[in-house]
């Protein structure tokens, strides 16, 4: 730790062999983490095709191991920001399922009130700041969030989601440089599903993208991101260093979106095969679920009892998001400014 | 229990398609995340996934239909043993609920300074927003007349930003050479040798960067001041300003507040032509969101800034490099602060009224000079606030004098003079006299060569000649 790794593969070897089998209690939560992100997803597509949820919504289905694993090792008053994929997100910060798809179908109910939409939810309680829909500006404004734990001795982290197309923006180098100088902690993690929107990594990046804060002297590595005992074993050590003041992270988590870019993408970009291939060897969920069976005595019967949790929240949250009035009309007038006392 | 596969919509504004292929039959069994058909809309094929597991009981639309509406049932999923019979007789509810009188209180809790819907709508911002022209905030300036001390616009920004730094341990200011320059224009002289580097900071020429970075900082609590070198660099910066400050407690439905100062000389300098010399005052007045003041005098500039520092919103600044310099009577105590969305009569007069902002202020008040050698005696309103603009004293001016310029820096179209004749036409139209003038940068880039430059801005004779325009002599 503290220089930069010179990795050629997916896993990252210098680490490696840090990644161990939690116990079944923490297997457990892990899976049921990421299981609920897939079936909220999976049910936020539904809504979606029933003209239920509007305008863009973009779905974390393969990608769930990153921020399940990083959560699963922050401490609590760690901060969260990230871009317009950000269900995933937001139920792993602990955020409930019932408001989160009220946003999404513009409800009352909605954590936004229906206002934000599925791109721009916000929760200072579950210290998550958005949900952003520019490209690249999670990165300014986590720097920003670690700024603020530096200021105020706090002893957080900032954790600051983007994707590979973001990777590419000018600011994301701006406030490498800065967060570098000033040594704030802040981890850029970069969730490489290998395109922006429908251009692929390699004709939209030159270089690697875990090397994205080298002229920084920021280190970097290249994670698996559809391991998430990999994930959470990396993002402990990274945490650690961050949090003791060394300055910022860049980690790059190789992985895979199985659906489009947004609901209206018909993904002519890729084939057929290079899908199938991706959710047959790189399903999280799939991936932990071997391990738990092979490795740590899980059965069958297990997995459906985690269904059947899931299940329970999701079409609860389904129903609540229908269920709930759309906003009062007087709605549109509030929030633009905070009133002022005179 | 049986339920129906609907016809999805695949994009935004898809209202039918056409079912292209099943890739699934009768008595197939799917799980989530399976192609079961593919759809073809105007713009392209796409696949249709299974969301629950099941068995296709039944194809209710076959292949090769046309124009299948949105949430049509297509096919019937079922459960193992389960009869097709059982066709669900009512879809899931869709479409636009109604509004519930008893509704299901909302999830999350609303940040109090926000307020109820209810309560909000005696809010004075909300009726500015809905163009109602209401009193400005009381504010009586005259009490501090007594306790006054000569100083210049510089030393007014400084004095207001050290006295709210001092009495809030959040505010801190950062930008280019802020620091250990004592600022490119000496606003912050000694403040770093005062604050200490945690609170005065020198950033990398990085707008767009050091913007975002203040504003997340903002998300959080702290309350920076964002010194921009001058506000023509914060074009870089833009897409923070509006996207991210003035937004979000919108998109966030009041839980996201951003106690933000952007803040820095605006407009024409000297001889410093069209890149470095721009007025934002029209850009940044457009945005819901944001606060935005001018101020002209030493005073107007310390307790603007005073307020701008205290206000819970995003507030824009905008100063004039060639004010820095100059020198006014300016109140001394530390509660002097100007209220955001108040003007100022600077000149009491009969016969036209002149509204000016910035800079432009001194210049009206020379023209209501010569426009009195004249016999025309004109009040000159400087405005302070550009949003929300303070129409209740525009439009009781007219009330007065029937007749109205707007003199600015900017240029015409879609300026702030431009509002001002839009606002003026609807709420007192019937107590004019003439049309509404406007007094403006001519409509090019600012030109280099001292001549040209002078012919671009508004000059003191400009203003006199409009006013006469308005008043027919």
């Amino acid at each position: 730790m503290g220089a930069v790794k010179k990795i050629k593969s997916d896993t990252s070897k210098n680490l490696s062999n840090t990644r161990k089998i939690p116990d079944a209690a923490e297997l457990k939560k892990l899976y049921r983490n990421m299981l609920l992100i897939r079936r909220f997803e999976e049910k936020a597509g539904q809504l979606y095709g029933m003209g239920l949820i509007g305008g863009f919504c973009h779905l974390y289905i393969g990608q769930e191991a990153i921020v399940t694993g990083i959560q699963s090792v922050q401490e609590p008053q760690d901060t969260v920001i990230t871009t317009y994929r950000d269900h995933g997100h937001m139920l792993a910060c602990g955020m409930d399922a019932k408001g989160v798809m009220a946003e999404l179908t513009g409800r009352s109910g909605g954590y936004s009130r229906g206002k934000g939409g599925s791109m721009h939810m916000f929760s200072s309680e579950a210290r998550f700041y958005g949900g952003h829909g520019i490209v690249g500006a999670s990165g300014a404004l986590g720097t920003g969030l670690a700024f603020a734990h530096q200021y105020s001795g706090d002893k957080g982290v900032t954790l600051a989601y983007m994707g590979d197309g973001a990777a590419n923006q000018g600011q994301t180098f701006e406030c490498m440089n800065m967060a570098a100088l000033w040594k704030l902690p802040v981890v850029y993690v970069i969730e490489n599903n290998q395109y922006g929107m429908g251009t692929s990594a390699s004709r939209h990046a030159a270089g690697e993208l875990w090397k994205r804060g080298e002229a920084f002297g920021i280190p970097g590595e290249k994670v698996d991101g559809s391991d998430v005992l990999e994930v959470q074993a990396v993002a402990r050590q990274v945490l650690d260093h961050v949090r003791s003041g060394k300055g910022p992270y860049v980690l790059e988590m190789n992985t895979y979106r199985f659906r489009g870019h947004s609901m209206s993408d018909p993904g002519k970009y890729r084939t057929k095969e290079e899908l199938e291939k991706a959710k047959a060897e790189r399903d999280p969920l799939e991936k932990l679920k071997a391990i738990m069976v092979g490795e740590a005595g899980f059965k069958e019967g297990d997995f459906d009892a985690f269904e059947k949790e899931v299940k329970v929240i999701v079409n609860e949250s389904a129903e609540f998001a229908q269920q709930s009035p759309e906003p009062h009309p007087d709605e549109l007038w509030t929030d633009v400014l905070i009133p002022v006392k005179e | 229990m049986a339920t129906n596969i609907l016809m999805p919509a695949l994009s935004p504004t898809m209202t039918e398609g056409k079912l292209a292929k099943w890739t699934k039959k009768e008595g197939d069994k799917v799980k989530p995340g399976e192609v079961i058909a593919e759809i073809e809309t105007d713009k392209a094929t796409m696949e249709v996934e299974a969301v629950d597991s099941g068995i296709i009981g039944k194809i209710l639309v076959p292949a090769g239909t046309e124009a299948v509406a949105v949430n049509t049932p297509i096919a019937v999923l079922v459960e193992a043993g389960e009869s097709v019979t059982e066709i669900p007789s009512a879809l899931m509810a869709c479409g636009r609920p109604n509004l519930a009188a008893d509704a299901p209180a909302a999830v999350v809790a609303t940040a109090a300074a926000a307020g109820s819907a209810g309560a909000a709508l005696a809010n004075r911002d909300i009726l500015y927003a809905q163009g109602q022209v209401i009193p400005p905030p009381v504010f009586d300036e005259g009490l501090y007349k007594q306790n006054t001390q000569t100083m210049t616009v510089r030393e007014a920004l400084r004095a207001a930003m050290s006295e709210e730094m001092r009495r809030d341990e959040a505010v801190h200011i950062l930008g280019e050479e802020v620091a250990q320059y004592n600022g490119a224009y000496k606003i912050t002289q000694g403040m770093l040798d005062e604050f200490g580097p945690k609170r005065v900071i020198d950033t990398p020429i990085t707008e767009h960067g050091f913007a975002g970075m203040a504003v997340g900082a903002a998300f959080r609590g702290l309350k920076p001041i964002v010194e921009f070198m001058t506000m023509n660099f914060s074009m870089q910066a833009i897409d923070h300003i509006i996207n991210s400050a003035a937004k979000t407690l919108y998109m966030a439905g009041g839980q996201l507040g951003c106690p933000i100062v952007f803040r820095g000389p605006n407009g024409a300098a000297s001889r410093v032509a069209a890149q470095h010399s721009q007025c934002y005052a029209s850009w940044y007045g457009h945005i819901p969101g944001l606060k935005v003041v001018a101020p002209w005098s030493a005073a107007d500039a310390k307790g603007l800034m005073k307020a701008a520092i205290r206000d819970p919103n995003p507030v824009v600044v905008l100063e004039n490099e060639i004010m820095y310099g100059q020198s006014f009577e300016c109140p001394a105590n530390d509660d002097f602060i100007v209220p955001i969305g108040r003007a100022r009569i600077e000149r009491e007069g009969t016969d036209v009224t002149i509204t000016a902002f910035s800079i432009m202020v001194g210049k009206a008040l020379q023209a209501a000079d010569k426009l009195a050698e004249m016999g025309i005696n004109a009040e000159v309103i400087n405005l302070r606030t550009i949003r929300p603009l303070d129409t209740y004293t525009i439009v009781e001016s007219v009330k007065k004098t029937n007749r109205i310029i707007s003199v600015e820096e900017g240029w015409p179209y879609a300026g702030i003079g431009s509002e001002i004749a839009a606002l003026i036409n609807q709420h007192a139209f019937d107590y004019l006299d003439a049309p509404v003038l406007r007094v403006c940068s001519k409509d090019v880039p600012l030109p280099y060569a001292a001549n040209l430059e002078k012919l671009a801005i508004p000059q003191v004779d400009d203003i006199v000649a409009a006013a006469r325009e308005a008043c027919n002599r």
